[in-house]
């Protein structure tokens, strides 16, 4: 076992790597450059944009740009943003506890609305409480995020006159203001993942209600909730927690248009700008980043997958 | 029960996506219904900002909006209105425009106005001793020396993209701590309104001296505010400065406010919603009628609203490299078969673009006369001859089934509109135009490379001024590198732009400029405006002393701004 996870860990590295290489060059073969667009729409000579390309380093041969990063990488330097000359790691250092904190409560919101729901549906299934999730399920899938969070804020703006905070304060400081101006856009977010993981535990839970162990253990007499919780559950929430966790760790970076809706200044955000800003560092750093996030939260699900069945051994 | 029976008739699972988009459908109608009624009135109109007999109260904080981030906090070296409106309160100026009138220039930490030579060579500026900088340190001729040898002569590594706009300027010395003398190559008409440029801040000598790159990432300015903190992405605060030099004509001490926060909103809709909830005041740049009415309709008693024509244009612009774009005639067609007062009518009503004018800002004091701009080709009142004359131009050209890719920008404030106008005007004189959109960077580097047959291109200044607006028009391989994407070389229009530059006496530069005019867009139709920009800010009314200019640059350092109502 042990030697699988050093293993696993390792294969991380080539991935990582794997990944840097592709963000390097497709980043370069898009058209234009930060100095373009940082000058656009000015009456700014060519020579002021040739000598900014040569001050942030564009001017040097790809290759060249890309051993020089990689030689910072390999002493986990991760630069600077061409666009603010900032460290990267400070542009990444003070959205992220936002955007960690809406992932946290997004998920939370997610796992504790789909499980119970998703369980009385299968339960109950195809009577009207089972359709009437299955359309709340439905509607969660088929409504983008970013659409639910404009009704929500046009919604509170209309019937209150109130919208979400726009300045992020922590939860330390002042968990009311903190909370306003989350529970919105967790609202929004969560709703579709929510209906993600509904539908997969009631599907999984209806396959697992059919097995004979289930049958078994009602035919002992055991009361449904103890068959359902504590025999059925189980085994139908291994999907399920693959399903969340993925989920999560696309949270972490995939809440693009919701942070624009809440003006949430997240890492979405910072790495949507980054790309019109073709800021070359901050991309990479930041597509890394996730990448990481992706990596090491499969890792810990087949980690999981040992905890919650015995069945499952790696080596 | 009553489920299980309709399922066993297929009928839930047949109208099941429809149920699911009716009660969607439901519930965005009642969110719509439930909008306030828009004002019978109609939208507000512009309304002053001090009404006659207020007297400005001190406090308060300034929330406003800025919808992108600056890059660097170097005025000197930035170009974008993101870095100046919440930079530029730091920070004073040499001149600076009058708040309560946008086309006079003011001394700002000057004494008075500059002591011309009789050869107008020499400007001797005496400067105010009673300024001090926010690390308290006075301000002297040394530092407005530093300040501007750093904007027209940087040094190697520094980059002043402004710097070509001082290119008359020969010395520049401190001949006493508080005086200050330009020495100019020859005369030149904009060299003293481009002292009021907002982007020249007075910086300090010794920060230079120990740092050249020293304000890129630190504030110490001499502005009406102090800087407080900025989180990336997020907002910047500045409070009062209480050792500011400026004093209303009362005596009463600048800045009125106590603070200011300015938010960064990049997305248009988030910023008209936070103005609606009221959790910003204003944000400066501008928004579409769209959004004006909108506002106007949720805060019917709560918001006014400035309006004014903008120094910003789009222009059409054919690569006099690429054929046939090489051929006047082709390119006075495009121009002829613009009828850009159908365009204004049209576009006026749902984006930022409205008067027809010249190369110039019509109604500025550079505009040519009505009379003479319809003489020129495309800019008359008879379509029809128009588009008439503009077949027979093709023809001639052996042109008439033309067919050509239009590169545009992927912003839909207002090149989207204004590219699908002009599609449809060159689809009435027989023109197909394919509408080429692509992403600013993309955009840009094939502008920069050439890459284009005809293009959208843009321009905004922060003043009326001639060798601002007529520098995309120099050659392309001299002074227009770089500026002149329409990329032709024309020794005679650069004479007549030199002359102009050169004119000092106002009449005869106006003519000088009508001359251009004439040449460039009707002669030989290199490039040509459709229609200039029309700005519209609405705000809280609780905003007051700030006036709308015909820029979004000027104006912005917040010192006679102050608030009817305190947050």
């Amino acid at each position: 076992m042990r030697r699988y996870v050093v293993g696993r860990l390792l294969l991380m590295i080539p991935t990582l790597v794997g990944v840097a290489v592709i963000t390097f060059v497709v980043m370069r073969l898009v058209p234009g450059d930060i100095v373009a667009l940082r000058y656009a729409g000015s009456n700014v000579p060519q020579d002021i944009i040739d000598k900014e390309r040569a001050l942030l380093g564009l001017d040097k041969p790809m290759v060249e740009q890309f051993l020089s990063w990689m030689g910072s990488l390999a002493h986990l330097d991760f630069g600077q943003s061409l666009w603010t000359g900032n460290s990267i790691m400070d542009e990444v250092w003070v959205r992220l506890p936002l955007t960690l904190e809406l992932a946290v409560i997004a998920s939370a919101l997610a796992v504790v609305i789909a499980i119970p729901l998703g369980i009385v549906a299968a339960v109950k299934q195809d009577s009207w409480i089972d359709y009437a999730i299955r359309i709340f399920s439905v509607g969660g899938l088929a409504m983008p995020s970013f659409w639910i969070g404009i009704m929500l804020v046009l919604g509170t703006l209309t019937f209150f006159g109130w919208a979400p905070p726009l300045v992020y304060t922590s939860f330390f400081d002042d968990p009311v203001a903190n909370l306003s101006q989350l529970v919105l856009p967790a609202i929004s977010v969560g709703y579709r993942y929510s209906a993600v993981s509904m539908r997969m535990t009631r599907s999984t839970l209806l396959d697992v209600l059919r097995e004979d162990y289930v049958r078994t253990a009602r035919a002992k007499g055991l009361r449904d909730t103890i068959v359902v919780v504590r025999h059925a559950l189980r085994n139908a929430l291994l999907p399920v927690i693959t399903v969340v966790s993925l989920e999560f760790a696309f949270l972490i970076g995939g809440l693009v248009v919701t942070e624009q809706v809440f003006n949430l200044n997240g890492i979405g955000k910072l790495l949507v700008d980054a790309v019109a800003h073709r800021d070359y560092p901050l991309i990479q750093a930041l597509v890394l980043l996730l990448s990481a996030v992706f990596v090491l939260v499969n890792f810990a699900v087949d980690m999981l997958y040992v905890v919650l069945d015995p069945r499952i051994r790696y080596s | 029960m009553f489920w299980r029976q309709q399922r066993a008739k297929g009928v839930v699972d047949l109208f099941r996506p429809q149920l699911a988009l009716v009660i969607v459908f439901a519930l965005v109608l009642a969110a719509c219904s439930a909008q306030p009624k828009p004002a019978t009135s109609g939208s507000p109109g512009a309304v002053p900002s001090l009404a006659a007999g207020e007297k400005p109260q001190t406090g308060g904080t300034l929330t406003f909006i800025v919808n992108a981030e600056p890059p660097s906090f170097d005025g000197h070296r930035e170009t974008t209105f993101a870095l100046l409106h919440p930079i530029a309160p730091h920070y004073s100026l040499l001149y600076k425009f009058d708040p309560n009138d946008l086309t006079k220039v003011i001394p700002d930490i000057a004494a008075s106005d500059p002591q011309v030579s009789s050869d107008k060579l020499t400007a001797t500026i005496k400067l105010r001793t009673d300024v001090k900088f926010h690390d308290g340190a006075s301000l002297t001729s040394e530092d407005v020396v530093a300040s501007y040898q750093k904007i027209i002569f940087p040094p190697a590594g520094v980059l002043s993209p402004r710097a070509g706009a001082y290119a008359p300027v020969d010395t520049i010395t401190a001949s006493d701590p508080s005086t200050v003398v330009f020495k100019l190559k020859y005369p030149s008409a904009s060299f003293l309104t481009n002292l009021a440029s907002p982007w020249n801040f007075i910086y300090s000598a010794a920060k230079l001296k120990t740092d050249i790159h020293y304000y890129e990432k630190n504030i110490d300015g001499t502005g009406p505010f102090t800087y407080v903190s900025n989180t990336k992405g997020q907002d910047w605060v500045g409070k009062k400065n209480a050792a500011y030099f400026g004093k209303d004509k009362d005596g009463t001490q600048l800045p009125y406010l106590d603070g200011y926060k300015a938010l960064i909103i990049t997305d248009a809709t988030a910023g008209v919603n936070a103005i609606r909830s009221k959790q910003a005041m204003i944000e400066f740049r501008g928004f579409t009628p769209q959004q004006r009415d909108d506002l106007s309709r949720a805060l019917p008693n709560d918001l006014a609203i400035q309006e004014a024509p903008w120094i910003c244009v789009n222009y059409v612009v054919p690569n006099s490299k690429v054929a046939p774009f090489n051929d006047p005639r082709v390119r006075q067609a495009l121009s002829l078969a613009i009828d850009r007062y159908a365009g204004s009518e049209a576009l006026q009503k749902t984006t930022i673009v409205k008067d027809v004018g010249g190369l110039m800002r019509p109604k500025g004091p550079f505009a040519m006369a009505d009379a003479d701009l319809n003489k020129i080709k495309g800019f008359g009142k008879d379509p029809a001859a128009a588009q008439a004359e503009a077949k027979k131009l093709l023809a001639d050209a052996g042109q008439s089934n033309l067919t050509f890719k239009f590169l545009n920008r992927n912003i839909t404030t207002p090149y989207e509109p204004v590219a699908v106008f002009l599609i449809d005007q060159w689809k009435k004189i027989g023109v197909t135009a394919t509408h080429d959109v692509k992403e600013t960077s993309a955009y840009q580097a094939d502008l920069r490379a050439g890459n284009f047959q005809v293009a959208l291109d843009f321009n905004c200044d922060f003043l009326d001024e001639p060798d601002l607006q007529l520098a995309k028009f120099q050659s392309a391989s001299k002074l227009g590198k770089g500026l002149n994407f329409a990329y032709y070389d024309d020794t005679k229009l650069d004479g007549m732009l030199d002359a102009q530059s050169r004119e000092t006496d106002p009449a005869k530069r106006l003519k000088l400029v009508g001359d251009i005019e004439r040449y460039a867009m009707d002669e030989m139709a290199y490039q040509y405006p459709v229609l200039w920009w029309y700005r519209i800010v609405p705000y809280l009314k609780t905003v007051r002393g700030w006036s709308i200019g015909s820029n979004h640059y000027t104006n912005q350092d917040l010192t006679t701004v102050w608030l009817a109502e305190k947050k």
